[in-house]
């Protein structure tokens, strides 16, 4: 099964990441966006999706710092 | 006082600290991939990009075989000091509280800095009584001490704060202005700034050395006890 990780900056932490592209969009025309955020993403084939969130935990995220999301995906498409 | 100082693919650093070391006691280079610390006295996480910085600073030198045997030489009390990426591995392997994010600024910070010695009498910081900072510098993109506000209130009490970004200094935007802590049970430290870059007057700062001494110091005691 595909699946995909979403992992982000936990709410609360200050993200200057996600303040520079804030900052940046402006400056090339884009009104009206606030909120951004900068996090990553890992894609991966399992053969046991339950596991996956052992998998976060303990390597794929920092749950301290990070929130991270499973997304499984249909096994029959990319 | 025989110090190890670990090697990971992409630490860099490791290489004056070694240096550092061997100017107090002896030194020796413990491998990733072994399991034998060679008796060392105390082990140092060394600076560096191990492992890239990939997927997240320290995250995966953590998991080395090494660090496995170095979890149980700290459950056990033996002396870890932890440098920049080494103090980012301690992080993320649990050894150490908290976690080090990008720096406010987004940028590689490459200074000297003065740092208040907040606790001058632990294993890390006896040979600090002098009342005077220490000017260390710090090179480096992710050194942002983060940990959640009661945790963070929890080390103050506890004091597990040794050292502190001077008023006006933090190059990072750490909490707290926190430049180093420690555990618990205060044998593992870990500090963004480099002291094993400030033993030498070539390089302008010898405070650095005083980091080094202190363990050697702290070594001895036990010894006679």
């Amino acid at each position: 099964m595909r699946a995909r990780v979403l992992v982000r900056p936990k709410q609360g932490i200050l993200d200057p990441q996600g303040q520079a592209v804030e900052r940046a969009l402006p400056a090339l025309g884009f009104q009206g966006v606030s909120g951004v955020h900068v996090g990553r993403l890992i894609e991966l084939d399992v053969e046991d999706p339950e596991r996956l969130p052992e998998m976060c935990e303990r390597l794929l995220a920092n749950p301290l710092i990070e929130d991270y999301e499973i997304v499984h995906t249909d096994p029959g498409r990319p | 006082m025989k110090f190890g100082v670990i090697r990971f693919p992409g630490s860099c650093d490791e290489v004056d600290a070694l240096d550092a070391a061997g100017r107090v006691g002896e030194a020796v280079l413990l491998w990733h991939g072994d399991r034998d610390l060679q008796g060392v006295d105390a082990v140092i996480v060394p600076g560096g990009f191990s492992y890239g910085d990939y997927l997240r600073v320290g995250a995966i030198a953590r998991f080395a075989p090494v660090m496995e045997e170095v979890a149980e030489f700290a459950r056990a009390g033996g002396l870890v000091l932890g440098i920049c990426n080494g103090f980012q591995v301690l992080c993320e392997a649990r050894l150490l509280p908290g976690a080090l994010l990008p720096n406010v600024s987004l940028r590689f910070i490459c200074r000297q800095v003065s740092l208040d010695v907040v606790r001058p009498d632990t294993a890390f910081t006896r040979a600090c009584q002098d009342g005077r900072p220490l000017s260390i510098p710090v090179k480096h993109t992710t050194g942002r001490f983060y940990a959640p506000e009661d945790e963070l209130g929890r080390l103050e009490a506890s004091g597990q704060v040794l050292l502190r970004y001077a008023p006006g200094e933090n190059p990072n935007g750490s909490l707290h202005d926190i430049a180093g802590v420690c555990n618990e049970t205060g044998n593992v430290f870990g500090l963004m700034p480099h002291p094993e870059h400030a033993v030498d007057p070539l390089t302008g700062s010898t405070d650095g050395l005083k980091i080094f001494e202190s363990m050697r110091a702290h070594a001895a005691d036990r010894v006679l006890v």
